[in-house]
Protein backbone atom coordinates (compact mmCIF):
# COMPACT_ATOMS: atom_id res chain seq x y z
CA UNK A 1 0.00 0.00 0.00
CA UNK A 2 0.56 3.55 -0.77
CA UNK A 3 2.15 6.03 1.91
CA UNK A 4 -1.21 8.40 2.27
CA UNK A 5 -0.38 12.57 1.29
CA UNK A 6 -1.25 13.15 4.96
CA UNK A 7 -1.53 10.89 7.62
CA UNK A 8 -2.70 12.29 11.64
CA UNK A 9 -2.85 10.27 14.15
CA UNK A 10 -4.83 11.01 18.02
CA UNK A 11 -4.14 14.89 17.70
CA UNK A 12 -4.83 17.05 20.40
CA UNK A 13 -5.53 20.86 19.66
CA UNK A 14 -6.62 23.07 22.39
CA UNK A 15 -7.32 26.88 21.53
CA UNK A 16 -6.98 29.33 24.61
CA UNK A 17 -7.07 25.87 27.24
CA UNK A 18 -10.19 25.07 25.56
CA UNK A 19 -10.18 21.64 23.55
CA UNK A 20 -11.00 22.01 19.93
CA UNK A 21 -9.99 18.93 18.18
CA UNK A 22 -9.80 16.06 20.67
CA UNK A 23 -8.00 12.61 19.10
CA UNK A 24 -8.15 12.95 15.77
CA UNK A 25 -7.04 10.32 13.42
CA UNK A 26 -7.25 11.01 9.83
CA UNK A 27 -6.12 8.89 6.84
CA UNK A 28 -6.18 10.87 3.32
CA UNK A 29 -6.20 8.54 0.26
CA UNK A 30 -3.69 9.16 -2.50
CA UNK A 31 -5.51 10.43 -6.21
CA UNK A 32 -8.41 11.14 -4.32
CA UNK A 33 -10.89 14.16 -3.42
CA UNK A 34 -11.83 14.28 0.43
CA UNK A 35 -14.15 16.43 2.00
CA UNK A 36 -13.96 17.88 5.76
CA UNK A 37 -17.68 18.24 6.62
CA UNK A 38 -19.03 19.18 10.27
CA UNK A 39 -21.14 22.05 12.08
CA UNK A 40 -19.44 25.16 12.72
CA UNK A 41 -16.95 25.66 15.91
CA UNK A 42 -16.32 21.47 14.90
CA UNK A 43 -12.44 22.77 13.94
CA UNK A 44 -12.28 21.76 9.96
CA UNK A 45 -10.05 24.54 9.29
CA UNK A 46 -7.92 24.45 13.05
CA UNK A 47 -7.49 20.49 11.11
CA UNK A 48 -6.00 21.89 8.43
CA UNK A 49 -4.00 24.89 10.17
CA UNK A 50 -2.84 22.13 12.61
CA UNK A 51 -1.97 19.72 10.45
CA UNK A 52 0.22 22.46 8.42
CA UNK A 53 1.67 23.18 11.60
CA UNK A 54 0.07 26.98 11.54
CA UNK A 55 -0.98 26.57 15.37
CA UNK A 56 0.48 24.40 18.02
CA UNK A 57 -1.16 20.83 18.36
CA UNK A 58 -1.13 19.67 22.21
CA UNK A 59 -0.09 15.95 21.09
CA UNK A 60 0.20 13.96 18.04
CA UNK A 61 1.78 12.67 14.28
CA UNK A 62 1.36 14.12 11.89
CA UNK A 63 2.76 12.92 8.37
CA UNK A 64 3.13 14.24 4.86
CA UNK A 65 4.03 11.43 2.43
CA UNK A 66 5.50 9.59 5.06
CA UNK A 67 7.65 12.41 6.66
CA UNK A 68 7.44 15.40 8.49
CA UNK A 69 6.31 18.76 6.53
CA UNK A 70 9.72 20.23 6.21
CA UNK A 71 10.69 17.56 4.08
CA UNK A 72 8.15 18.08 1.26
CA UNK A 73 7.17 21.44 1.63
CA UNK A 74 7.38 22.08 -1.72
CA UNK A 75 4.73 19.02 -2.53
CA UNK A 76 2.21 20.32 -0.27
CA UNK A 77 -0.48 23.36 -1.16
CA UNK A 78 -2.29 25.26 1.21
CA UNK A 79 -5.26 27.93 -0.26
CA UNK A 80 -5.84 29.77 2.83
CA UNK A 81 -9.70 31.21 3.47
CA UNK A 82 -10.49 34.05 1.29
CA UNK A 83 -11.69 36.36 4.25
CA UNK A 84 -7.89 35.83 5.89
CA UNK A 85 -6.15 38.71 4.27
CA UNK A 86 -6.76 42.27 3.32
CA UNK A 87 -7.57 42.40 -0.80
CA UNK A 88 -6.91 45.67 -0.58
CA UNK A 89 -3.44 45.35 -0.35
CA UNK A 90 -1.45 46.99 -3.15
CA UNK A 91 -0.87 43.56 -5.51
CA UNK A 92 -2.20 42.50 -8.62
CA UNK A 93 -3.13 39.23 -9.33
CA UNK A 94 -0.20 37.91 -11.19
CA UNK A 95 1.36 39.14 -7.71
CA UNK A 96 -0.55 37.08 -5.33
CA UNK A 97 -0.02 33.75 -8.00
CA UNK A 98 3.76 34.36 -8.39
CA UNK A 99 3.70 34.11 -4.49
CA UNK A 100 3.41 30.59 -5.06
CA UNK A 101 6.50 29.99 -6.38
CA UNK A 102 8.62 32.23 -3.80
CA UNK A 103 9.94 28.86 -2.57
CA UNK A 104 11.24 27.32 -5.59
CA UNK A 105 12.85 31.18 -6.96
CA UNK A 106 14.48 30.71 -3.22
CA UNK A 107 15.44 33.38 -0.53
CA UNK A 108 16.02 36.32 -1.40
CA UNK A 109 15.83 36.16 -5.45
CA UNK A 110 13.79 38.20 -7.58
CA UNK A 111 10.74 37.00 -9.28
CA UNK A 112 11.67 37.21 -12.97
CA UNK A 113 9.66 36.62 -16.39
CA UNK A 114 9.94 33.02 -16.28
CA UNK A 115 8.04 33.33 -12.93
CA UNK A 116 5.35 35.56 -14.28
CA UNK A 117 4.71 33.30 -17.22
CA UNK A 118 4.27 30.32 -14.93
CA UNK A 119 1.81 32.45 -12.85
CA UNK A 120 -0.19 33.68 -16.10
CA UNK A 121 -0.77 30.23 -16.67
CA UNK A 122 -1.79 29.19 -13.10
CA UNK A 123 -4.26 32.37 -13.48
CA UNK A 124 -5.16 30.56 -17.10
CA UNK A 125 -5.99 27.03 -15.37
CA UNK A 126 -8.90 28.73 -13.21
CA UNK A 127 -9.88 30.99 -16.11
CA UNK A 128 -8.27 34.22 -14.72
CA UNK A 129 -5.91 34.91 -17.80
CA UNK A 130 -7.53 38.82 -18.31
CA UNK A 131 -7.24 39.59 -14.60
CA UNK A 132 -3.50 38.83 -14.53
CA UNK A 133 -2.76 42.75 -14.13
CA UNK A 134 -5.96 43.51 -12.12
CA UNK A 135 -5.38 45.11 -8.49
CA UNK A 136 -6.87 42.40 -6.00
CA UNK A 137 -9.28 44.53 -4.64
CA UNK A 138 -11.07 45.02 -7.82
CA UNK A 139 -11.54 41.15 -8.17
CA UNK A 140 -14.95 40.01 -7.33
CA UNK A 141 -15.29 37.33 -4.26
CA UNK A 142 -15.32 34.56 -6.79
CA UNK A 143 -12.43 35.78 -8.41
CA UNK A 144 -10.54 36.10 -5.51
CA UNK A 145 -10.96 32.98 -4.45
CA UNK A 146 -9.50 31.79 -7.53
CA UNK A 147 -6.43 33.98 -8.30
CA UNK A 148 -5.79 31.76 -4.29
CA UNK A 149 -6.28 28.76 -6.38
CA UNK A 150 -4.37 29.59 -9.20
CA UNK A 151 -1.64 30.42 -6.28
CA UNK A 152 -1.49 26.98 -5.01
CA UNK A 153 -1.62 25.69 -8.61
CA UNK A 154 1.88 27.14 -9.40
CA UNK A 155 3.11 25.73 -6.76
CA UNK A 156 2.82 22.39 -8.54
CA UNK A 157 2.30 20.27 -5.65
CA UNK A 158 1.10 16.86 -5.11
CA UNK A 159 -1.29 17.69 -2.28
CA UNK A 160 -3.42 20.41 -1.81
CA UNK A 161 -5.17 21.55 1.84
CA UNK A 162 -8.00 23.89 0.69
CA UNK A 163 -9.82 26.02 3.50
CA UNK A 164 -13.65 26.90 2.51
CA UNK A 165 -12.85 26.85 -1.50
CA UNK A 166 -17.04 27.04 -2.03
CA UNK A 167 -17.52 29.29 0.10
CA UNK A 168 -19.87 32.06 -0.97
CA UNK A 169 -18.63 32.31 -4.24
CA UNK A 170 -20.33 32.28 -8.06
CA UNK A 171 -21.33 29.90 -10.43
CA UNK A 172 -18.43 30.43 -12.91
CA UNK A 173 -16.06 30.15 -9.49
CA UNK A 174 -17.70 27.07 -8.36
CA UNK A 175 -17.36 25.12 -11.98
CA UNK A 176 -13.43 26.40 -12.60
CA UNK A 177 -12.81 25.12 -9.15
CA UNK A 178 -14.48 21.79 -10.20
CA UNK A 179 -12.82 21.79 -13.32
CA UNK A 180 -9.14 22.15 -11.25
CA UNK A 181 -9.96 19.78 -8.67
CA UNK A 182 -10.53 17.29 -11.38
CA UNK A 183 -7.62 17.87 -13.54
CA UNK A 184 -5.53 17.73 -10.19
CA UNK A 185 -7.02 14.24 -9.74
CA UNK A 186 -6.61 13.05 -13.09
CA UNK A 187 -2.45 14.51 -12.66
CA UNK A 188 -2.69 11.84 -9.99
CA UNK A 189 -2.67 14.38 -7.67
CA UNK A 190 -4.96 14.72 -3.78
CA UNK A 191 -7.07 16.94 -2.32
CA UNK A 192 -8.25 17.70 1.25
CA UNK A 193 -11.27 20.41 1.31
CA UNK A 194 -12.64 21.83 4.43
CA UNK A 195 -16.20 22.21 2.75
CA UNK A 196 -19.55 23.41 4.55
CA UNK A 197 -21.84 22.56 2.11
CA UNK A 198 -23.79 18.87 2.74
CA UNK A 199 -25.49 18.57 -0.51
CA UNK A 200 -22.82 19.05 -2.65
CA UNK A 201 -20.30 16.52 -0.56
CA UNK A 202 -21.70 13.76 -2.46
CA UNK A 203 -21.58 15.70 -5.72
CA UNK A 204 -17.94 17.19 -5.72
CA UNK A 205 -16.15 14.57 -3.45
CA UNK A 206 -14.65 10.85 -3.67
CA UNK A 207 -14.36 10.90 0.43
CA UNK A 208 -15.55 12.56 3.22
CA UNK A 209 -14.77 13.01 6.99
CA UNK A 210 -17.06 13.93 9.15
CA UNK A 211 -15.90 15.91 12.14
CA UNK A 212 -17.34 17.74 15.42
CA UNK A 213 -14.70 17.94 17.43
CA UNK A 214 -13.63 14.14 17.24
CA UNK A 215 -14.28 12.17 14.12
CA UNK A 216 -17.65 11.00 13.46
CA UNK A 217 -16.88 8.76 10.15
CA UNK A 218 -14.39 8.83 7.39
CA UNK A 219 -14.03 6.76 3.71
CA UNK A 220 -15.79 7.25 0.81
CA UNK A 221 -19.40 9.62 0.76
CA UNK A 222 -21.45 7.01 -0.15
CA UNK A 223 -20.79 4.93 3.32
CA UNK A 224 -20.29 7.86 5.44
CA UNK A 225 -22.58 10.50 4.15
CA UNK A 226 -25.12 8.36 6.07
CA UNK A 227 -28.17 9.96 8.02
CA UNK A 228 -27.49 8.34 10.89
CA UNK A 229 -23.50 9.42 10.89
CA UNK A 230 -24.68 12.80 9.92
CA UNK A 231 -27.25 13.40 13.18
CA UNK A 232 -23.71 12.02 15.32
CA UNK A 233 -21.95 14.73 13.58
CA UNK A 234 -24.50 17.25 13.86
CA UNK A 235 -25.95 16.65 17.29
CA UNK A 236 -29.38 18.64 18.28
CA UNK A 237 -30.01 20.16 14.92
CA UNK A 238 -32.04 17.09 13.61
CA UNK A 239 -34.43 18.93 11.21
CA UNK A 240 -31.60 20.10 9.20
CA UNK A 241 -30.66 16.47 8.82
CA UNK A 242 -33.86 14.79 8.42
CA UNK A 243 -34.39 17.96 5.51
CA UNK A 244 -30.77 16.65 4.19
CA UNK A 245 -31.90 13.00 4.37
CA UNK A 246 -34.03 13.26 1.64
CA UNK A 247 -32.00 15.31 -0.66
CA UNK A 248 -29.01 12.93 0.16
CA UNK A 249 -30.75 9.80 -0.56
CA UNK A 250 -31.69 11.03 -4.10
CA UNK A 251 -27.97 12.58 -4.87
CA UNK A 252 -25.96 9.81 -3.93
CA UNK A 253 -27.02 7.14 -6.23
CA UNK A 254 -27.38 9.50 -8.89
CA UNK A 255 -23.75 9.91 -9.07
CA UNK A 256 -23.13 6.92 -10.23
CA UNK B 1 15.42 84.46 3.94
CA UNK B 2 19.02 83.43 3.31
CA UNK B 3 20.29 80.40 1.90
CA UNK B 4 23.08 79.57 3.23
CA UNK B 5 25.25 75.96 2.97
CA UNK B 6 24.00 75.11 6.35
CA UNK B 7 20.63 74.61 4.91
CA UNK B 8 21.47 72.31 1.99
CA UNK B 9 22.77 70.18 4.64
CA UNK B 10 19.90 70.20 6.49
CA UNK B 11 17.55 69.72 4.04
CA UNK B 12 19.87 66.58 2.56
CA UNK B 13 20.35 65.20 6.07
CA UNK B 14 16.48 65.74 6.66
CA UNK B 15 15.93 63.98 3.89
CA UNK B 16 18.17 60.94 3.63
CA UNK B 17 17.06 60.68 7.47
CA UNK B 18 13.36 60.69 6.68
CA UNK B 19 13.75 58.24 3.57
CA UNK B 20 15.52 55.81 5.86
CA UNK B 21 12.58 55.30 8.12
CA UNK B 22 10.08 55.72 5.26
CA UNK B 23 11.51 52.16 4.09
CA UNK B 24 10.77 49.98 7.21
CA UNK B 25 7.64 52.52 7.70
CA UNK B 26 5.95 50.93 4.84
CA UNK B 27 6.27 47.19 5.43
CA UNK B 28 4.95 48.07 9.55
CA UNK B 29 1.90 49.73 7.41
CA UNK B 30 1.42 46.57 5.56
CA UNK B 31 1.91 44.53 8.24
CA UNK B 32 -1.00 46.21 10.16
CA UNK B 33 1.81 46.97 12.89
CA UNK B 34 2.00 50.84 12.35
CA UNK B 35 1.97 50.85 16.09
CA UNK B 36 5.32 49.30 16.26
CA UNK B 37 7.39 51.88 14.81
CA UNK B 38 5.79 53.89 17.44
CA UNK B 39 6.11 52.00 20.36
CA UNK B 40 9.81 50.97 19.38
CA UNK B 41 10.78 54.48 18.31
CA UNK B 42 9.77 55.35 22.40
CA UNK B 43 11.16 52.15 23.76
CA UNK B 44 14.44 52.42 22.59
CA UNK B 45 15.28 55.14 24.87
CA UNK B 46 15.97 53.24 28.08
CA UNK B 47 17.89 51.50 25.65
CA UNK B 48 19.93 54.47 24.48
CA UNK B 49 20.61 55.59 28.18
CA UNK B 50 21.73 52.22 29.47
CA UNK B 51 23.98 51.72 26.82
CA UNK B 52 25.15 55.70 27.26
CA UNK B 53 25.42 55.02 31.08
CA UNK B 54 27.25 51.73 31.20
CA UNK B 55 29.47 52.79 28.37
CA UNK B 56 29.67 56.59 29.43
CA UNK B 57 29.86 57.80 25.64
CA UNK B 58 28.45 58.77 22.81
CA UNK B 59 29.55 56.35 20.55
CA UNK B 60 27.30 54.92 17.72
CA UNK B 61 27.68 51.33 18.29
CA UNK B 62 26.92 50.95 22.21
CA UNK B 63 23.83 53.02 21.37
CA UNK B 64 22.80 50.46 18.71
CA UNK B 65 23.26 47.86 20.85
CA UNK B 66 21.23 49.16 23.96
CA UNK B 67 18.22 50.55 21.53
CA UNK B 68 18.19 47.29 19.64
CA UNK B 69 17.88 45.04 22.93
CA UNK B 70 15.08 47.68 23.31
CA UNK B 71 13.53 47.34 20.65
CA UNK B 72 13.65 44.08 20.29
CA UNK B 73 12.90 43.40 24.15
CA UNK B 74 9.39 45.51 23.31
CA UNK B 75 7.94 43.19 20.07
CA UNK B 76 8.58 39.74 22.40
CA UNK B 77 7.39 41.43 25.57
CA UNK B 78 4.03 42.50 23.76
CA UNK B 79 3.90 39.39 21.99
CA UNK B 80 3.83 37.45 25.26
CA UNK B 81 1.34 40.10 26.94
CA UNK B 82 -1.03 39.45 23.71
CA UNK B 83 -0.84 36.21 24.05
CA UNK B 84 -0.76 35.54 27.57
CA UNK B 85 -3.54 38.37 28.32
CA UNK B 86 -5.39 37.99 24.80
CA UNK B 87 -5.77 42.15 24.58
CA UNK B 88 -5.14 43.04 20.87
CA UNK B 89 -1.58 44.01 19.93
CA UNK B 90 -2.20 47.81 19.93
CA UNK B 91 -3.26 47.61 23.68
CA UNK B 92 -0.51 45.44 24.70
CA UNK B 93 2.24 47.40 23.03
CA UNK B 94 0.82 50.50 24.31
CA UNK B 95 1.43 49.10 27.60
CA UNK B 96 5.16 48.04 27.28
CA UNK B 97 6.54 51.35 25.30
CA UNK B 98 4.75 53.64 28.18
CA UNK B 99 6.57 52.05 30.79
CA UNK B 100 9.96 51.86 28.76
CA UNK B 101 10.04 55.50 27.64
CA UNK B 102 8.91 56.08 31.08
CA UNK B 103 12.07 54.56 32.31
CA UNK B 104 13.83 55.99 29.52
CA UNK B 105 13.41 59.53 30.54
CA UNK B 106 13.64 59.20 34.35
CA UNK B 107 17.47 57.65 33.35
CA UNK B 108 17.92 60.20 31.20
CA UNK B 109 16.81 63.23 33.85
CA UNK B 110 18.28 61.34 36.85
CA UNK B 111 21.27 59.44 36.14
CA UNK B 112 22.53 61.20 33.15
CA UNK B 113 21.65 65.11 33.49
CA UNK B 114 24.51 66.42 34.50
CA UNK B 115 25.91 65.40 30.77
CA UNK B 116 25.22 65.79 27.47
CA UNK B 117 21.79 63.83 26.33
CA UNK B 118 18.68 66.09 27.41
CA UNK B 119 15.14 64.70 27.22
CA UNK B 120 14.14 67.56 24.58
CA UNK B 121 17.17 66.89 22.27
CA UNK B 122 15.78 62.94 22.01
CA UNK B 123 12.52 64.26 21.74
CA UNK B 124 13.13 66.68 18.97
CA UNK B 125 16.40 66.29 17.63
CA UNK B 126 18.48 69.19 16.90
CA UNK B 127 19.16 68.82 12.76
CA UNK B 128 20.17 72.23 12.75
CA UNK B 129 23.15 72.01 15.57
CA UNK B 130 23.58 68.44 14.06
CA UNK B 131 25.27 69.87 10.55
CA UNK B 132 27.47 72.38 12.00
CA UNK B 133 30.52 71.68 11.45
CA UNK B 134 33.91 72.97 10.78
CA UNK B 135 34.08 72.18 7.31
CA UNK B 136 33.15 69.19 4.61
CA UNK B 137 29.91 67.11 4.97
CA UNK B 138 28.65 66.58 8.40
CA UNK B 139 28.98 63.27 9.98
CA UNK B 140 25.00 63.20 10.35
CA UNK B 141 24.43 63.33 6.64
CA UNK B 142 26.86 60.85 6.19
CA UNK B 143 25.71 58.01 9.38
CA UNK B 144 21.26 58.97 7.63
CA UNK B 145 23.11 57.82 4.00
CA UNK B 146 24.83 54.67 5.45
CA UNK B 147 21.84 53.57 7.00
CA UNK B 148 19.40 54.91 4.25
CA UNK B 149 21.65 52.75 1.83
CA UNK B 150 21.55 49.92 4.42
CA UNK B 151 17.74 49.48 4.83
CA UNK B 152 17.69 49.85 0.70
CA UNK B 153 19.69 46.77 0.03
CA UNK B 154 17.64 44.72 3.09
CA UNK B 155 14.44 45.42 1.72
CA UNK B 156 15.46 45.06 -2.11
CA UNK B 157 16.78 41.46 -1.07
CA UNK B 158 14.12 40.32 1.31
CA UNK B 159 11.07 42.42 -0.78
CA UNK B 160 9.66 39.31 -1.92
CA UNK B 161 9.81 38.02 1.51
CA UNK B 162 8.49 41.06 3.25
CA UNK B 163 5.27 41.18 0.60
CA UNK B 164 4.50 38.07 0.95
CA UNK B 165 4.56 38.01 5.10
CA UNK B 166 2.89 41.10 5.61
CA UNK B 167 0.21 39.94 2.89
CA UNK B 168 -0.56 35.94 3.76
CA UNK B 169 1.34 34.83 6.80
CA UNK B 170 -0.52 31.94 7.17
CA UNK B 171 0.27 31.39 3.19
CA UNK B 172 3.56 32.00 4.18
CA UNK B 173 4.49 29.66 7.09
CA UNK B 174 3.03 27.06 4.93
CA UNK B 175 5.63 27.75 2.35
CA UNK B 176 8.58 27.45 4.65
CA UNK B 177 9.26 31.00 5.22
CA UNK B 178 8.42 31.91 8.49
CA UNK B 179 6.66 35.12 8.91
CA UNK B 180 7.87 35.28 12.85
CA UNK B 181 11.63 35.47 11.27
CA UNK B 182 10.74 38.24 8.99
CA UNK B 183 8.38 40.49 11.59
CA UNK B 184 11.20 40.31 13.82
CA UNK B 185 13.73 41.23 11.41
CA UNK B 186 11.70 44.26 10.33
CA UNK B 187 11.69 44.84 13.83
CA UNK B 188 15.65 44.89 14.07
CA UNK B 189 15.77 47.09 11.40
CA UNK B 190 13.05 49.32 12.55
CA UNK B 191 14.96 50.11 16.07
CA UNK B 192 18.28 50.38 14.32
CA UNK B 193 16.69 53.34 11.82
CA UNK B 194 15.03 54.78 14.57
CA UNK B 195 18.51 55.57 16.80
CA UNK B 196 20.33 56.58 13.99
CA UNK B 197 17.45 58.76 13.17
CA UNK B 198 17.89 60.21 16.64
CA UNK B 199 20.09 62.10 16.58
CA UNK B 200 19.01 64.40 13.98
CA UNK B 201 14.83 64.41 14.20
CA UNK B 202 14.37 63.07 17.17
CA UNK B 203 11.81 60.70 18.31
CA UNK B 204 8.73 62.34 17.40
CA UNK B 205 9.78 62.96 14.07
CA UNK B 206 10.82 59.73 13.61
CA UNK B 207 7.29 58.17 14.41
CA UNK B 208 6.18 60.90 11.95
CA UNK B 209 8.49 59.26 9.26
CA UNK B 210 8.01 56.11 9.36
CA UNK B 211 4.24 56.39 8.76
CA UNK B 212 3.70 59.39 7.24
CA UNK B 213 5.46 59.21 3.79
CA UNK B 214 4.01 55.36 3.51
CA UNK B 215 0.41 56.44 4.36
CA UNK B 216 0.62 59.03 1.66
CA UNK B 217 1.94 56.94 -1.21
CA UNK B 218 -0.88 54.02 -0.18
CA UNK B 219 -3.96 56.29 -0.41
CA UNK B 220 -3.10 56.02 -4.37
CA UNK B 221 -0.27 53.25 -5.16
CA UNK B 222 -1.05 49.59 -6.47
CA UNK B 223 2.02 48.08 -6.04
CA UNK B 224 4.41 47.76 -3.33
CA UNK B 225 6.75 48.77 -5.35
CA UNK B 226 5.54 52.23 -5.92
CA UNK B 227 4.75 52.65 -2.06
CA UNK B 228 8.22 52.00 -1.58
CA UNK B 229 9.43 54.44 -4.68
CA UNK B 230 6.80 57.22 -3.70
CA UNK B 231 7.52 56.92 0.03
CA UNK B 232 10.95 58.10 -0.65
CA UNK B 233 9.93 60.87 -2.90
CA UNK B 234 7.36 62.41 -0.51
CA UNK B 235 10.05 61.89 2.61
CA UNK B 236 12.68 63.82 0.89
CA UNK B 237 9.87 66.35 -0.04
CA UNK B 238 8.97 66.77 3.48
CA UNK B 239 12.58 67.33 4.29
CA UNK B 240 12.85 70.27 2.08
CA UNK B 241 9.23 71.97 1.67
CA UNK B 242 9.87 71.78 5.95
CA UNK B 243 12.70 73.49 6.20
CA UNK B 244 11.94 76.48 3.97
CA UNK B 245 8.40 76.46 5.61
CA UNK B 246 10.64 76.49 9.26
CA UNK B 247 13.11 79.43 7.47
CA UNK B 248 10.75 81.31 5.66
CA UNK B 249 7.12 81.15 5.38
CA UNK B 250 6.08 80.21 9.15
CA UNK B 251 8.43 82.59 10.94
CA UNK B 252 6.91 85.12 8.83
CA UNK B 253 3.78 84.69 9.57
CA UNK B 254 4.28 84.05 13.17
CA UNK B 255 5.94 87.93 13.18
CA UNK B 256 3.27 89.11 11.67
CA UNK B 257 0.53 87.26 13.83
CA UNK B 258 2.22 88.02 17.58
CA UNK B 259 3.41 91.73 16.20
CA UNK B 260 6.96 90.33 16.96
CA UNK B 261 9.89 90.69 14.03
CA UNK B 262 11.79 88.91 15.81
CA UNK B 263 11.24 84.98 14.96
CA UNK B 264 13.76 83.92 12.88
CA UNK B 265 13.31 80.36 12.54
CA UNK B 266 11.23 77.68 13.81
CA UNK B 267 12.31 73.80 14.18
CA UNK B 268 13.08 72.19 10.89
CA UNK B 269 12.32 69.07 11.89
CA UNK B 270 8.59 69.50 13.43
CA UNK B 271 8.04 71.87 9.83
CA UNK B 272 9.12 68.28 8.20
CA UNK B 273 6.30 66.89 10.17
CA UNK B 274 3.92 69.39 9.32
CA UNK B 275 4.71 69.34 5.27
CA UNK B 276 4.03 65.16 5.63
CA UNK B 277 0.96 65.78 6.96
CA UNK B 278 -0.08 68.28 4.47
CA UNK B 279 0.84 66.28 1.94
CA UNK B 280 -1.02 63.32 3.46
CA UNK B 281 -3.93 65.72 3.71
CA UNK B 282 -3.94 66.95 0.14
CA UNK B 283 -3.48 63.80 -1.56
CA UNK B 284 -6.87 62.28 0.94
CA UNK B 285 -8.37 65.49 -0.26
CA UNK B 286 -7.79 65.04 -4.07
CA UNK B 287 -8.85 61.12 -3.71
CA UNK B 288 -11.88 62.35 -1.68
CA UNK B 289 -12.61 65.08 -4.14
CA UNK B 290 -12.15 62.82 -7.57
CA UNK B 291 -15.16 59.98 -6.07
CA UNK B 292 -18.05 61.38 -7.33
CA UNK B 293 -16.44 62.08 -10.72
CA UNK B 294 -15.04 58.39 -10.61
CA UNK B 295 -18.61 57.06 -10.09
CA UNK B 296 -20.11 59.26 -12.79
CA UNK B 297 -17.63 57.36 -15.28
CA UNK B 298 -18.82 54.15 -14.26
CA UNK B 299 -22.41 55.21 -14.68
CA UNK B 300 -21.83 56.04 -18.71
CA UNK B 301 -20.10 52.91 -18.74
CA UNK B 302 -22.46 50.57 -17.97
CA UNK B 303 -25.52 52.59 -19.93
Amino acid sequence: MTTPPLQINSLNVSYHSKLVLWDVGVSIQPGRTTAIVGPNGAGKSTLLKAALGLIPASSGDISFYGGPLRKCRSRVAYVPQRESVDWDFPVNARDVVAMGLYRRIGWCLPVRSIHRRMADEALADVGMADFACRQISQLSGGQQQRVFLARALAQKADLYLMDEPFASVDAATEQAILAVLERIKNAGGTVVCVHHDLETVAQYFDDAVLLNMRIVAQGPVIDVMTPENLRKTYGARLALVDELETNLSSSIPARK
Amino acid sequence: MIWTELDTWIVIAGALTAMSCALPGVFLQLNKQSMLGDAISHAVLPGIAIAFLLSGSKDTLPMLAGALAAGVLTAILSGTIQRIGQVEQGASLGVVFCVFFAVGILLVRVAADHVDLDPSCVLFGSLELAVIQSSGIPKVVWTSLITLAVNSVLVALFFKELRLSAFDNRYAASAGIPPESVRLGLTILTSITSVMAFESIGSILVIAMLIVPGATALLFCRSVGSVLFASLGFAALASAGGHLLAISTIPAMLSYLLDNPDIGSVSSAGMMATCAGLMFFSILLGKILSKPRGASVTQVDTQ
